[in-house]
């Protein structure tokens, strides 16, 4: 029997889609290595104990909850000394966390404080007796590398969306813990956090994302890519390195190699040639459309769906019929 | 106002051109090399550039940069120094291990006496997709770090940064030592000059062993994705939408 720790992220005082993905995760390999107990530490700055019940019904046999005010901006020092200190103490298997912006943070610190051999942006895990080992997409996704880790506990992240969020219920019993650490006290001091764009999800949680490329010819015209965005619902809106570059759009939109990794259902990609480093970013995504002007445009070699044409008269006929598509429907 | 210089140290890695089309090696645990180029990973190369700008613009400072891996590797740090970098210190080891920790390990027993106020590495490196590297250094070498930074400055003893979230950017402040890693956006790399390819040449590069210890994290297997099965051209213009959004709505019910 092997315990499975992770770190249940949160933004405001929501849990995040990735930390029911972590649960999930580590409450299979838990199953697989002969029904170990899913430890769950959520930390936050105040109400984290109600998310319990939702990380209970993922999965998690326990939840330890941290709470301080100083954790209302992320304190990566505590709350990587909180899971070191915790794994030290428990006899833990492994440590999951989200292979997000703070899981990318916060993996390799807890590793280094453990000693403990890390596999990061993992999409698969296998464990048979003492062996484990992980799938990863290296090469900018290019290459399936199966990696053999060897040792207890190990560090995993999991890549957002590769682990579904499984309903796996049990009444959670929770405990408070202490920090390890003052999260007052962090080293790196949060200045100011500048949000995104308001109302919409984020690129790597989002069910579709319409994203733009030069072929769009101007800043302005992003307008017509938010209006589809709109259309959809609760669809995202990325781009190109060429649009950020041109600072058309903040380089936080840039899907690729140098930019986001997605992967939603629905991908939609407006006057963008399809360079190999835009693919690398979104060629997992579900389905992908594409409307370019040039029929040859390498981004028609991934796009189940193409349309040959200028975007700029495309844009406002597909708004339209996706909008009356979902009013329809509803 | 006084501008203290500092000196910074780079580990750089030395990945394959990402725009190469990649086969498996007969072994099946890796790609196969032959007829790839390799350089200097892309982050990394933005690290060197942050580097140089950063003591340019103090007018002072040392640059050292340092990549854990065979002798290949000297490539990449003779490079680095053509750009402009002062001195390069290769940590030899037959191959660069999967296992990030492992990689820190060597790096961090070299850089603790070095006596470095930044140490700057890449985000992630290519061929491992990971970012790993970086924070498990600064870890083993109890210094702060900031990930994903896309605007760096310093200035007497502190750091200031912006690192890109999930939709949203965070400005962070940091005293000196500090280890950072390097997302697009500080700057792109220059390309060497003739006079700096020249200069590079006499520079100091020192090898030594990489003190890499346990290695636990080992590729068994490598795999090319599965192909996207070829799509189809639904029409042309505005026309086209209608017979694209019914096929949205009963084909790839996404709609
Ligand atoms: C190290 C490195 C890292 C990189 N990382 C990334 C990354 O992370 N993300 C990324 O996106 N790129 C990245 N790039 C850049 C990449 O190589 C391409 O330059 C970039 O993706 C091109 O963006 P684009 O498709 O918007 O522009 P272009 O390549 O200029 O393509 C514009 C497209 O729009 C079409 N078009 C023009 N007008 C119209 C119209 N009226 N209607 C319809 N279509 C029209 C054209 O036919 C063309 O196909 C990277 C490059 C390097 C070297
Ligand atoms: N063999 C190496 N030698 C020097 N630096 C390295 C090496 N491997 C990785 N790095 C650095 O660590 C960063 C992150 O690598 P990784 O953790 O493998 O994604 C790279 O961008 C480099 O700055």
């Amino acid at each position: 029997m092997a315990n499975v720790l992770v770190y249940a992220e949160t933004r405001g005082s929501a849990l995040r889609k990735v930390a029911l993905e972590a649960v999930s995760a580590a409450r299979s390999l838990a199953d697989s290595t002969g029904g170990g107990e899913v430890h769950a530490l959520v930390a936050g700055a105040a109400g984290v104990a109600a998310a319990a019940a939702q990380l209970g019904a993922h999965g998690a046999d326990v939840v330890l909850t941290a709470e301080s005010p100083a954790l209302a901006s992320f304190a990566r020092e505590a709350i990587a000394a909180t899971l070191a200190e915790r794994a030290r103490q428990g006899s833990y298997r492994a440590v999951v966390l989200g292979f997000s912006a703070q899981g990318r943070d916060l993996g390799p610190r807890v590793a280094a404080k453990l000693d403990a051999p890390i596999a990061a942006d993992v999409v698969a895990i296998e464990a048979a007796g003492d062996a484990l080992s992980v799938k990863h997409p290296g090469y900018a996704n290019k290459v399936i590398l199966t990696l053999a880790i060897s040792g207890a506990p190990v560090v995993l992240s999991v890549r957002p969306g590769a682990f579904g969020a499984t309903e796996s219920p049990r009444s959670a019993r929770t405990e408070n813990v202490q920090l390890s650490a003052d999260p007052g006290a962090e080293r790196v001091t949060v200045k100011e956090v500048v949000e995104g764009a308001k109302g919409r999800p984020d690129l790597g949680e989002a069910e579709v994302i319409v994203a733009g490329g030069r072929g769009l010819k101007a800043a302005e015209n992003f307008a017509l890519v938010e209006a589809l965005a709109d259309a959809f619902g609760n669809a995202a809106v990325g781009a190109t390195r060429a649009v950020t570059d041109d600072g058309w759009r903040p380089h936080s939109d840039q899907i690729g190699q140098t930019g986001r990794q997605v992967s939603p259902r629905l991908y939609v990609a407006l006057g963008i040639s399809g360079a190999i480093q835009h693919l690398a970013g979104m060629r997992t995504s579900g389905t992908i459309v594409a409307v370019n002007k040039d029929k040859d445009a390498p981004i028609f070699k991934v796009a189940d769906y193409g349309i040959v044409g200028d975007v700029l008269e495309v844009l406002p006929a597909l708004t339209a019929a996706v909008a009356a598509a979902r009013s329809a429907g509803h | 106002m006084g501008v203290s210089t500092v000196k910074i140290a780079v580990c750089i890695k030395r990945t394959p051109d990402s725009e190469s089309r990649f086969r498996i090696a007969a072994s099946g645990a890796t790609i196969d090399e032959s007829g790839l180029k390799f350089d200097i990973d892309d982050f990394a190369g933005y690290a060197v550039e942050a580097a140089l700008q950063i003591n340019e613009k103090s007018g002072g400072g040392e640059t050292v940069v340092l990549a854990v891996g065979p002798d290949t590797v000297q490539e990449s740090l003779r490079k680095a120094m053509s750009m402009g970098a002062d001195r390069a210190v290769q940590l030899k080891a037959d191959a660069v291990p999967a296992d990030g920790l492992a990689v820190a390990r060597a790096l961090a027993a070299e850089l603790t006496s070095g006596g470095f106020d930044l140490v700057l590495f890449g985000k992630h490196a290519f061929d491992t997709s990971a970012g790993v590297v970086g924070t498990a250094t600064a870890e083993l070498l109890g210094l702060p770090c900031v990930t994903a930074v896309s605007q760096l400055d310093v200035a007497n003893g502190r750091g200031s940064a912006r690192r890109e979230l999930e939709g949203a950017a965070e400005l962070v402040e940091f005293p000196l030592p500090a280890v950072v890693t390097i997302d697009e956006g500080v700057a792109r790399p220059r390309y060497p000059s003739l006079k700096g390819i020249m200069a590079a040449k006499k520079k100091p590069l020192e090898t030594k062993p990489a003190q890499l210890g346990p290695v636990r994290v080992t590729v068994q297997k490598a795999e090319l994705p599965p192909e996207r099965a070829a799509g189809r051209i639904v029409g042309e213009g505005a026309a086209a939408v209608p017979e694209l959004v019914r096929l949205l709505q009963t084909e790839a019910k996404v709609l």
